[in-house]
């Protein structure tokens, strides 16, 4: 099978690549970028340790083909601090303890991410809702919540400071 | 898991779609969201020698009022269904059901054609559909042609759509004033599918269920109409008794499959339960 040639921009920077048909964004991340913030659980897509944003949108990408992302935008959880700063959700992770183990965790910051730029005042039961796709075996979840909460506060009052 | 090798093709047009499935027969499948086609190739359930995306399609994408028909692109995601005022003006079933559907990440991929077109009697739209008297177009070398909800569905993975065809739209009737609707899903967490399932479209006179269309998910090699049930009800109050029988006339067509969600008893009781609360909660919902 012949490899297709992509071009993808990944966390701002473009790749060029041959790649073959059936390898999946997850693959062509961690493999031919070395992009290995995103991880590989279930690979059924329910797990959501997979998830970065593809043009601006959640996707789990161990069910999404890397010619499918040819031309399109790429983000990981390797872009989510910037110039040596935590992300807000990042930084709610650490302070609220919202990961024992840390393998979900990539998954769950990038959706946390999203999630919070789509609905940047949420309830908890929102929140909980939002983040449906992504399962945690350590936590019980309730520290995930509460991170993602201090994140809002931390988006919202940044927000209001800008304005 | 990676999927076995094949070609991919990338067509700009439903026409150039339905050429590759021409000259590829029954090598090929569409790939749509992906959602269940890629995860049935890494288990190689599945092994085209040829996938032919149409998400770079953009006349299947978009939904539009035409009179007082809603046209829902085939490739239109749970999201934008979620997302969309016209629906939510219009069929507010079709985004409120699509919240139950996977997940939000599933939701940015998974199309309402998609789910239609797979033939899974697990999915929810067919059933959907049946009960909002949806119909399909269906666009293959001679043209289109419009069928029915109600007729599409043979069996597990088997509709009226033709190897060289591509659904293209799903044509919804606008709700008129008045009407309720429900969809009732028991299922065991986010992200599975229905243990049982039943949508509800319903208009009442005074206090007397005046229309009726009841279908079920994922209760049969195929979602169901329950015709029967709709009788049982229709013309009559939502009393106890009659609810009873309505879900007694929708459980005697229930032919369910047994897995890991339960067994045939409990799954044509759970189809009942899911008919009785989606008659009440849609019956409250008319005016």
């Amino acid at each position: 099978m012949a490899k297709k040639l992509i071009s993808v921009t990944v966390n701002g920077r473009v790749h060029e690549k041959a790649v073959e048909p059936r390898t999946l964004l997850i693959h062509f991340l961690r493999e031919e970028l070395n992009l290995t913030g995103a991880h590989i659980g279930c690979e059924t897509s329910h797990c959501g340790v997979c998830t970065v944003d593809v043009d601006g949108q959640s996707v789990k990408s161990c069910t999404l083909l890397a010619v499918q992302c040819d031309g399109g935008q790429v983000d990981t959880v390797e872009g989510l601090a910037q110039g040596g700063v935590l992300h807000a959700v990042q930084e709610g992770f650490y302070k609220e303890h919202g990961l024992q183990c840390g393998f979900c965790t990539p998954g769950m910051l990038m959706r946390a991410a999203r999630f919070l730029q789509e609905n940047p005042n949420p309830s908890e039961d929102e929140i909980r809702m939002g983040m449906s796709g992504n399962l945690c075996r350590c936590t019980g979840y309730q520290n995930i919540i509460k991170s993602i909460q201090y994140a809002a506060k931390k988006l919202q009052e940044s927000a209001t400071a800008a304005a | 898991m990676i999927p076995p090798r094949f070609e991919y093709h990338a067509p700009r047009s439903v026409g150039e779609a339905i050429a590759l499935l021409g000259q590829l027969g029954s090598e090929a499948k569409l790939l749509a969201g992906g959602h269940s086609l890629l995860p049935m190739m890494k288990l190689r359930f599945a092994e085209p020698a040829h996938l032919i995306d149409i998400n770079r399609i953009p006349e299947l994408r978009g939904i539009r009022l035409e009179g007082q028909t809603l046209v829902i692109g085939a490739m239109t995601t749970e999201n934008e269904l979620i997302n969309s005022a016209l629906l939510q003006a219009h069929v507010p079933l079709l985004p409120e059901a699509a919240q139950m559907i996977a997940d939000p990440q599933v939701r940015n991929r998974g199309t309402i054609g998609g789910d239609i077109a797979h033939g899974d009697p697990g999915n929810d739209h067919p059933a959907l559909s049946i009960a909002l008297n949806a119909s399909f177009v269906l666009e293959g070398p001679k043209g289109r042609r419009t069928v029915a909800a109600d007729d599409f569905f043979l069996g597990t993975y088997m509709t009226l759509l033709e190897e060289n065809e591509v659904l293209c739209e799903i044509h919804v009737p606008a709700f008129a004033a008045g009407t309720g609707s429900a969809y009732e899903k028991l299922k065991r967490k986010t992200g599975d599918w229905a243990t049982a399932g039943c949508a509800v479209v319903m208009r009442r006179q005074g206090g007397v269920v005046s229309e009726v269309r009841i279908a079920l998910t994922n209760v049969a090699p195929t979602a169901l109409r329950a015709e029967a049930a709709e009788q049982a009800i229709l013309g009559k109050e939502l009393s106890v008794a009659n609810l009873q029988a309505a879900a007694d006339a929708a459980t005697a067509i229930c032919d369910p499959a047994e897995d890991l969600r339960g067994d045939i008893e409990y799954k044509t009781a759970m189809a009942g339960q899911m008919v009785k609360r989606a008659l009440v909660k849609a019956f409250g919902r008319c005016a």
